[in-house]
């Protein structure tokens, strides 16, 4: 997600004196928000008659899942316990904790759109028990310092697992590889300069050999910057009709395609970020097919809109990726469907009004989306007969917990980490500005109806969000 | 026919019917800049911003000429990028302007869609003076007027914009009038200036001038911004003026009667030679005079709107 020609001026830093405007109200008011009812942390929590959905199928039958100490305990048929607080699920399907492994919660350095906080309390809202936030901050999220003040806060929060990524090169400059074996040591399970490419080749030999060797994953924001060119949306009919830059689909498919043949040449892995165009999912079906180690996400808005959207001139269709046409929506759509894109992320990518309000060309790129991805996919994929339920139940949790190699999360059985999202898969509601709790609002999904709302979200054994 | 419409922001959204209602009104009030007393009443007690983010001197100009010959009173803003960027949205700016009781505002921007972000947001007039590379209206009207009154029409001419067709509004905004008014519109122009998908619009693209040159009544020449040069989309200015650039040796096939025309500023010696932008060709003076007529009719059509809503 973003960076553009203007990236100096939209992803500059507050001065000093706004960078720590941390809202101390929010602050004291999340959690009572999201744990109603004064739930006890050490309470056990027993759901009752969920069907479960794991990517290999659904349960026989409603189901009960006890939690407790952290883990699923048991899951079975009238399953009692006379300590564990009750959630009535009839009805409800049951999903391992849901994973965004791409998110942007812009701390440090620009809190006023959101803080690992206010970010947390929208994750937990959309279903989501972990997310990997992108190191695009400022400073760039480039050293086990950095690393550590993120969990730090995130633990503080309690309302998500949230892994920080870190940047593939030093300040994402694209000069010098970040000390990779130290941010391994700090807890991060994969790298990216997310925002931007590693454009320079050799840089990116270097740190694909290099992170092999730590066990690093890398996710790669595939854009060549000089083909892209300052491009605000995708470049076709659209922007010629509306007179704005295009940024070429082109810019994308060349670097996937280089990293392709990186990884082949390296044998070694390598994860797509946000594919969006038809091209792109041709290129990494075939390279699937020769047996090179690639995977893919896609996010919600390039399986929705196009980039018709843009002529209403409305600043929060303008993501980078660009929104491309009917025909990439269809073939990520395909994609999403065969297992060619292996899961779903948001790119949840928050900016204020103020920074959106300054005309299509001078706007950041990018959209929030943790609250609004389970009813979209949902909506477009689910309800349209494109994913089964297990499909979604792998795209959006299963899938992202093996690339990223996360323990104990994907699965809902016994053993496992008590990460629990219920879904109402029939509750249609309609996209609320004022009922979106991340600190800015920029979707553009504001007055949508969509189909399928999250009822109860369960991490580390605790509710973190229960529908209102 | 009746004029409805509050604000001006493209030729796309004008209907055939509403482009010739302003080519009438422009043609009387023509008659009212060649008088003595060069002013009508008709728009008296009505403030009009001219809200420029870009330079613009011409169109600044025949707007404001526009405006006063209506009797209105006119402000000038030059508002330079850095007014803005003190963390002010432009829709907040053009809020403040409109709070102090203004009923029009002429607004020119570097970034496609501001006029249209503001006519959404405000509830006075808009009038599109150029956005961005999208749409530049009362240059393609003013354009259309001068082509009828020398042909007595406009359906059925051939028509060629020629060079930049990638950055231009003004070859926007005309593909759109143009084609509307039933004119067969060609494209000509180097390849790497021309935007994908633009035949979905309903012309045809060429990249010989030569070939294009003898069926055409029309020439609308672009200006080739020198900064398209230094972007590389060129191998150099002096290819571009050989190969694109027209001159009275390459004019030797075009029919007797064809007009020459140019939004100005020219470059000359790149997209014409001196000797034809002087030439009985010409009409670059003209469509600078029918300039402040069609504002003139298009500020007077508006401002029967103000206050619809």
């Amino acid at each position: 997600m973003q960076e553009g020609c203007r990236s100096a001026g939209t992803h500059a830093c507050l001065p000093p004196a706004c960078r720590r405007s941390r809202d101390r109200q929010v602050r004291a008011c999340a959690p009572a928000f999201l744990l109603p009812g004064g739930i006890k942390d050490t309470m056990s929590l027993l759901i009752k008659n969920a069907t479960i959905v794991n990517a290999d199928g659904i349960s026989d039958g409603a189901q009960d899942i006890l939690l407790d100490k952290g883990k699923i305990a048991k899951i079975g048929k009238s399953l009692r316990s006379d300590s564990a607080k009750v959630i009535d699920a009839d009805g409800k399907l049951a999903f391992p904790g849901l994973i965004d492994i791409h998110v942007h919660f812009r701390e440090p350095g620009r809190e006023d759109k959101e803080t690992v906080e206010t970010g947390s309390m929208a994750a937990a809202k959309g279903g989501f028990t972990t997310v990997m936030c992108m190191p695009n901050t400022c400073p760039v999220i480039d050293n086990a310092m950095l690393v550590e003040g993120i969990f730090e806060e995130a633990k503080r929060v309690g309302l998500t697992n949230v892994i920080p990524i870190g940047a593939i090169t030093r300040g994402q400059r694209d000069e010098e590889l970040v000390d990779m074996f130290e941010l391994k040591e700090a807890g991060c399970l994969a790298l990216s300069d997310d925002g931007k490419s590693v454009n320079n080749s050799r840089m990116m030999r270097l740190a694909m050999e290099y992170a092999k060797m730590v066990d690093l994953l890398l996710i790669e924001h595939c854009q060549d910057h000089l083909l892209t060119s300052c491009g605000v949306m995708n470049e076709g009919y659209q922007s010629t009709v509306l007179g704005l830059k295009g940024d070429p689909g082109v810019a994308e498919a060349v670097i996937i395609g280089r990293d392709i043949e990186l990884a082949h040449y390296l044998k070694t892995k390598v994860h797509i970020a946000h594919v969006s165009l038809k091209r792109s999912v041709e290129l990494v079906r075939w390279a699937k097919a020769q047996g090179i180690q690639v995977t893919a996400e896609a996010c919600p808005h390039h399986f929705t809109l196009t980039d018709e959207s843009v002529k209403s001139f409305n600043t929060n269709f303008k993501v980078n990726p660009p929104l491309r046409t009917a025909e990439d929506v269809a073939a990520i759509k395909e994609g999403l469907k065969d297992g060619t894109i292996d899961c779903i992320v948001t790119d949840h990518a928050p900016h204020t009004q103020e920074d959106k309000e300054v005309g299509f060309d001078n706007a950041p790129f990018g959209m929030i989306g943790l609250e609004t991805s389970v009813g979209l996919t949902i909506t477009e994929l689910v309800d349209k007969k494109i994913l089964s339920w297990p499909q979604m139940a792998d795209r959006m949790s299963a899938a992202p917990a093996r690339i990223v190699g996360l323990k104990g999360k994907g699965v809902l059985a016994e053993g496992q980490d008590a990460d629990v999202t219920l879904i109402d898969p029939n509750k249609e509601w309609v996209v609320r500005k004022e009922e979106i709790v991340s600190k800015s609002k920029n979707s553009p999904f504001i007055g949508r109806t969509l189909k399928g709302k999250v009822f109860v979200t369960i991490y580390n054994g605790k509710i973190v969000y229960r529908d209102a | 026919m009746e004029w409805t419409r509050r604000d001006l922001i493209d030729l796309q959204d004008l209907s055939k019917e509403e482009i010739e209602l302003v080519l009438e009104t422009a043609k009387s009030f023509r008659e009212v800049s060649t008088r003595d007393v060069k002013k009508v009443p008709a728009l008296r007690g009505k403030t009009i911003v001219m809200l420029f983010f870009e330079p613009s001197t011409r169109t600044r100009i025949s707007f404001e000429l526009a405006a006063k010959r209506l009797s209105a009173d006119t402000i000038n803003i030059a508002a330079s990028s850095s007014s803005l960027s003190k963390g002010e949205s432009i829709l907040d700016m053009a809020k403040n302007v409109e709070a102090m009781n203004i009923d029009m505002i002429v607004v020119r921007h570097k970034s496609s869609g501001v006029p249209k972000i503001l006519a959404e947001g405000l509830k006075s007039s808009i009038v599109n003076a150029g956005d961005g590379c999208r749409s530049h209206p009362t240059q393609a009207l003013l354009d259309m007027f001068t082509i009828k009154e020398k042909f007595g029409r406009i359906e059925g001419l051939n028509i060629a914009i020629v060079g930049d067709i990638l950055h231009s509004r003004v070859a926007r905004s005309n593909i759109w009038g143009l084609t509307t008014m039933g004119a067969n519109v060609t494209l000509c122009g180097p390849s790497t200036l021309m935007p994908p998908g633009i035949e979905r619009l309903g012309v045809t693209v060429s990249y010989n001038l030569d070939e294009v040159i003898p069926k055409m009544d029309v020439l609308m020449l672009l200006r080739l911004q020198k900064e398209r040069q230094e972007d590389k989309f060129l191998p150099s200015i002096r290819e571009y003026a050989k190969v694109f650039g027209v001159n009275r040796e390459k004019l030797k096939k075009a029919k007797k009667d064809i007009l020459i025309m140019h939004p100005g500023p020219t470059n000359r010696g790149v997209e014409l030679s001196a000797d034809i932008a002087d030439s009985e060709y010409s009409v670059i003076l003209d469509q600078v005079t029918n300039g402040v007529a069609i504002r003139m009719a298009i500020l007077y059509l508006l401002s029967g709107k103000k206050g619809a809503e």
